[in-house]
């Protein structure tokens, strides 16, 4: 994994995510290592955010490494017209590994064949996010000490949704039951369920959240966009039947906790975060926790 | 079956050397000879299309003398052209017959169909898997979106 790019959750293999989950469950304990002294990370944000952005920086700067980059392209050469190119071959001369966000789908996996250093995706359009999808995994087997032989339930957009799909698809790598949770209109598409039959695994689906609340280990909750309707008046009918309220939470099972790639906007009422089923909050924390671990890997001092 | 054939070479007359591809689809023919660059060609070409054949009902064939392809040039048109049949003829001889097969990989052929694909916005070759021969699936290499039969544009 030394010096290797991180671009897509299926450039891993089931027991390098482990080693991952493992490593940053080290970092949980002891955050501040300064192992990366000598180090200097990049973080380009080609469109911002702040959220991952700061995960980033965090996690680098808890390790000791030096941070340079940008947080907007407006205010860097992109905006005077340098190709993506030019970018990431200039600034691998100044760091050791790159994090790259960008809006345009197939930019990081671009960058790492250009590149000098090994490139981290933080996200390239509506395609991937490999360290979202990695931080998911953590909190799941944190939650419910391991990753096998799961309940796992996706709530909402689960069409356009990419976290979703790249979560289905590192799943697929544990005896994981999938219980789909959408309208129809925005049911996970049929190359992902492929994927979930091809590993020998069981889906079902669902219209009514209520439905998976007593089996559910996990359920991910995602937000429901009113512009992925051509159709306004169905994106009226569904918009509240996928709102998690802590009366709904009645009857789950004990272990079960919510998770939430957060913004989240009205999806999970405020209610809900002082339940114990809550857990989104400390989800994003151990993005910490899995990109110590990923920086540590990729520059090999781990 | 015989007389076929003789009526066939009626319509486009035989070359000495070079290579014919037939049982192109009548409506491809010109996609093909854009794929193979041959609009360009100093070489004599005899274009044929709407041929009557038994097998495809109208067919395109095409002729290019003193021309021989390398196995990864020709198979490019299998992309439009999956049931061409390349022949290769020296001496007024044919040497070698065989059908076009499509490649595991198609490098710069093909426009992504994802308008927000980073080889649509930058200078980025496109670079594709062959994930479906039979139902033509390519997967690009870069944003992982599929670009299925009947959404191909050829750059």
């Amino acid at each position: 994994m030394k010096n290797r790019s991180l671009v897509s959750i299926t450039d891993y293999t089931k027991e390098e995510y482990i080693r991952i989950l493992d490593l940053a469950e080290e970092f949980e304990k002891q955050p501040t290592q300064k192992i990366l002294e000598d180090f200097v990370v990049a973080t380009l944000f080609f469109e911002p955010s702040t959220r991952t952005r700061l995960s980033f920086e965090s996690a680098a700067s808890r390790l000791g490494a030096k941070v340079i980059g940008f947080s907007d392209a407006s205010n860097s050469s992109v905006s005077k017209g340098e190709s993506l190119k030019d970018t990431i071959l200039t600034v691998s001369n100044y760091s050791d590994i790159i994090v790259m966000r960008h809006p345009r789908e197939g930019s990081a996996r671009f960058a790492s064949e250009v590149s000098g250093v090994p490139i981290i995706n933080a996200g390239d359009g509506g395609n991937q996010h490999p360290t979202q999808c990695l931080l998911d995994l953590y909190s799941i087997r944190k939650t419910q000490g391991k990753l096998d032989g799961l309940n796992v339930a996706f709530v909402g957009d689960l069409k356009y949704g990419r976290t979703v799909h790249s979560n289905v698809m590192a799943m697929c790598n544990f005896d994981t039951t999938f219980h789909l949770v959408s309208p129809i209109e925005l049911k996970l598409p049929s190359y992902v369920k492929m994927h979930i039959k091809n590993s020998n695994l069981q889906y079902h689906q669902y219209t009514d959240l209520s439905e998976v609340m007593k089996v559910a280990d996990i359920i991910y909750m995602t937000r429901i966009q009113k512009e992925r309707f051509s159709d306004p008046i169905e994106y009226e009918k569904v918009k509240n039947a996928y709102i998690l309220t802590a009366n709904m939470l009645e009857g789950c099972k004990e272990n079960m906790r919510v998770l939430h790639p957060l913004p989240r906007v009205n999806e999970i009422t405020e209610d809900v975060d002082s339940t114990p089923q809550a857990y989104y909050f400390q989800q994003a924390l151990n993005g910490v926790y899995v990109r110590q671990a990923l920086l540590a890997t990729i520059l090999g001092v781990k | 079956m015989e007389n076929q054939d003789i009526r066939k070479e009626l319509i486009v007359s035989a070359i000495e050397n070079g290579t014919v591809i037939d049982h192109i689809p009548a409506g491809v023919v010109f996609r093909v000879m854009r794929i193979l660059n041959l609009e360009a060609a100093k070489t004599q070409v005899t274009v044929g299309f709407n041929l009557e054949s038994r097998k495809y009902g109208k067919k395109g064939i095409i002729k290019v003398s003193n021309k021989f392809f390398e196995n990864k040039e020709i198979n490019k048109i299998a992309l439009v052209a999956p049931t061409a049949t390349l022949i290769v003829i020296k001496d007024y001889k044919v040497t070698e017959k065989r059908q076009v097969a499509l490649p595991d990989e198609i490098f710069g052929l093909v426009k992504c169909v994802n308008p927000n694909c980073i080889t649509n916005h930058q200078q980025v070759p496109t670079r594709f898997s062959v994930i479906n021969k039979e139902d033509l699936k390519l997967q690009c290499y870069y944003c992982e979106k599929i670009t299925a039969k009947n959404n191909i544009d050829i750059i």
